[in-house]
């Protein structure tokens, strides 16, 4: 007879090995899935995972880890702060919408203008557009107790229809011969979120992201807020005894989630995207509540899990190009590792017994 | 702007079937919630039983295997997000978003040689000479099965819940599971029972997207009914009839954005189709205060030893 057994402690060694656990039984079954799919299965997972660091083309795609990373990091770091105190934002890909457009139209206004104080003003009004739209639902549940959740996600529908319009209509490019979409800000400088080494992939936003990470660490391992945050998770009513005060606690994480999206969406659109077009959200924003459970909702985690899941966007891409792998194949192979992952995480809280059950 | 081109019983008539997937949707997830368990992967099961449906009824040729087969399919997924917090205790809410994560994905793979292929079409149930009755006929006496197959199963939920022991077991799993445990009820047995339940109504709901309201498929043309049905649920307080008024509320308003964009307002398109989601959130806000309603064990997970 195996039964369950609570642990009396969650287990930290099992807490660390369940994300490794994740991604060995994801390679493991996701070769399954490309092997059903026609695919040989050791050379798409090699492809994923070992061509974009250390085949032929390693140069040209060591970059695109960085500006992959950097927009999943970034978001996923925003995200933590609220799932670990039980706050659910997961509207973060509107979020990001909103502040690809809020930065890209701070810019689009002063074209074409050159001035060295474009670029920050475009940074706060991205970051501004982000904390806004999350402040709807945080602002909802503060003050009617509507669900976080759903609200946010509602919005994700709103901004989509939104960028649409937008890049049909108010940002539409004057000189773009009718097509939709807005100018392109890499081909005017003071607004390009360029990279700061050329062909490193380095550009503003990994900077952003690497800070958002020591922030984060910061907050939550030496700030009072964070000691909020992680007691409201753990422990909602020894919270309340503690004095810390919901609503606060719901604005900020809220806030700066939608904060670190919206920066997120800016330096995309100033950069690697360069435009607003109607298709220019491409799911980062879901793809970041993965990663952000897969690093453990811990800073460093997340910066690592942020890198894994930016490998598997190239791996998808070249596998996708190389061997006809599916584009939808690899968000399933993402997918996947979050049910692993929340499968394994058993074993963090509980142990297995075997044995007979003892009467009391 | 033509207002006049806006059929008053086409709009009614449509706005029944937009209604349906929310219909499915919400009432399987109504059940779900009412055992104790918030199954955020509404979205994705749907649209897991858009594809199976879309799918089996091309191979087929028969509507009504594919409405099948999209009940299972929407079930098995529902069995991951089973295992994942009934046996596995897994967050409800992280569990429900890898679901439609998952589905997502997993739906535009098994779609991929569907796009654009059109499906076979389910007759309207013939009701003889009621349907030539003026007005009434052409607004309840036109429709599909499926359309009927969903008013009843609200009557047949409605009733179980309120009249059948079956049904105040649901309840009581949902109120306290640590009492319905005590008394001998199979608190995990009972939930995944619901949540596939769950899991088939939405199935179905997706399905009827992809193979009667549209009919095609593309990627992720659920679109988010998966989350309003979420939405409806809490809107209709875990009450079946207020569910099917809730659902009607929204097929009318996303049948009239449609209708208006066709009759071509001064409003741009995308800002109509904002509108049911703008819709759903005020809707939410003005609901919200009212939380007595819910189970009282929604989203905890149940262990023995606890």
């Amino acid at each position: 007879m195996i039964r369950l057994e609570k642990r009396p402690q969650a287990s930290q060694a099992f807490s660390w090995a369940a994300p490794l656990l994740a991604v060995i039984a994801t390679m493991f079954f996701g070769g399954l899935l490309f092997a059903v799919l026609g695919k040989d299965p050791i050379t798409s997972i090699m492809t994923i995972f070992w061509e974009p660091l250390f085949g032929d083309f390693a140069f040209y795609y060591r970059p695109q880890l960085l500006i992959k990373g950097a927009p999943l990091v970034l978001i996923a770091i925003g995200l933590s702060l609220g799932f670990k105190a039980g706050i659910w934002n997961i509207g973060a890909e509107g979020q990001y919408i909103m502040g690809a457009i809020f930065g890209a139209a701070t810019g689009l206004a002063f074209y074409p203008t050159e001035s060295f104080l474009i670029f920050p003003l475009m940074v706060l009004s991205g970051a501004l557009g982000g904390l806004l739209w999350a402040m709807i639902p945080a602002i909802l549940k503060v003050k009617f107790g509507t669900n976080e959740i759903l609200v946010s996600l509602m919005l994700v529908y709103v901004a989509e229809q939104f960028l649409a319009s937008m890049a049909l209509g108010l940002l539409k490019n004057p000189e773009g011969f009718g097509f939709p979409g807005s100018r392109n800000l890499q081909q005017y400088a003071s607004a390009h979120n360029a990279e700061l080494i050329a062909g490193s992939g380095m550009h503003w936003g990994v900077v952003a992201a690497l800070i958002a990470v020591i922030f984060a660490y910061v907050l939550l391992a030496r700030h009072q807020l964070g000691f909020a945050i992680r007691v409201t998770g753990e422990a909602p009513r020894a919270a309340k005894f503690s004095g810390v005060n919901p609503t606060r606690l719901v604005l900020f994480c809220m806030g700066m989630s939608g904060l670190l999206a919206g920066l997120a969406g800016m330096f995309e659109v100033a950069g690697p995207a360069g435009q607003i077009t109607i298709d220019f959200n491409v799911g980062y924003g879901f793809t970041a509540i993965i990663v952000a459970f897969l690093g453990r909702l811990h800073p460093i985690g997340i910066l690592l899990a942020g890198c894994l899941m930016a490998l598997t966007y190239i791996g998808g891409d070249i596998a996708q190009s190389q061997l006809g792998l599916p584009a939808a194949a690899i968000q399933v192979f993402q997918g996947m590792l979050l049910f692993y992952l929340l499968a394994f995480d058993l074993f963090t809280n509980y142990r297995l017994r075997v044995g007979r059950t003892e009467v009391a | 702007m033509d207002l006049s081109a806006i059929n008053p019983l086409l709009f009614v008539a449509g706005f029944l079937v937009a209604a349906t997937p929310l219909i499915f949707a919400a009432l399987g997830e109504l059940v779900v919630e009412k055992s104790g368990v918030l199954n955020l992967g509404v979205e994705g099961m749907m649209i897991i039983g858009a594809i199976c449906g879309f799918a089996t009824a091309v191979e087929t040729g028969s509507p009504l295997l594919g409405f099948a087969a999209a009940a299972v399919g929407g079930a098995a997924l529902s069995l991951l997000f089973a295992f994942l917090t009934q046996i596995t205790l897994a967050n409800q809410v992280a569990s429900g978003l890898a679901l439609t994560l998952f589905g997502l994905g997993f739906s535009a793979l098994l779609g991929q040689s569907y796009v654009g292929v059109k499906p076979p079409r389910l007759a309207e149930v013939n009701f003889g000479p009621l349907h030539d009755i003026p007005v009434l006929g052409p607004i309840l006496f036109s429709h599909d099965i499926i359309l009927y197959l969903g008013f009843a199963m609200v009557v047949a939920v409605w009733a179980m819940l309120k009249f059948t022991r079956a049904g105040l077991i649901l309840r009581a799993v949902g109120e306290s599971h640590d009492a319905a445990h005590a008394l001998g009820y199979k608190v995990v047995r009972i939930r995944t029972l619901a949540i596939m339940f769950g899991g088939a109504c939405a199935g179905l709901g997706g399905a009827y997207i992809s193979l009667i309201r549209v009919p095609q498929w593309t990627e992720g043309m659920t679109a988010g009914v998966g989350w309003i049905a979420l939405a409806l649920v809490v809107f209709a307080s875990w009450k079946p009839w207020r569910l099917l008024l809730g659902a009607y509320l929204f097929g009318g308003i996303t049948q009239l954005q449609l209708n208006l964009q066709g009759a071509g307002v001064a409003i741009p398109v995308e800002y109509l189709a904002m509108s049911p989601y703008i819709i759903t959130i005020l809707v939410l806000v003005v609901l919200s205060a009212d939380k007595s309603a819910a189970p009282a064990s929604l989203g905890r997970n149940f262990h023995a030893s606890s």
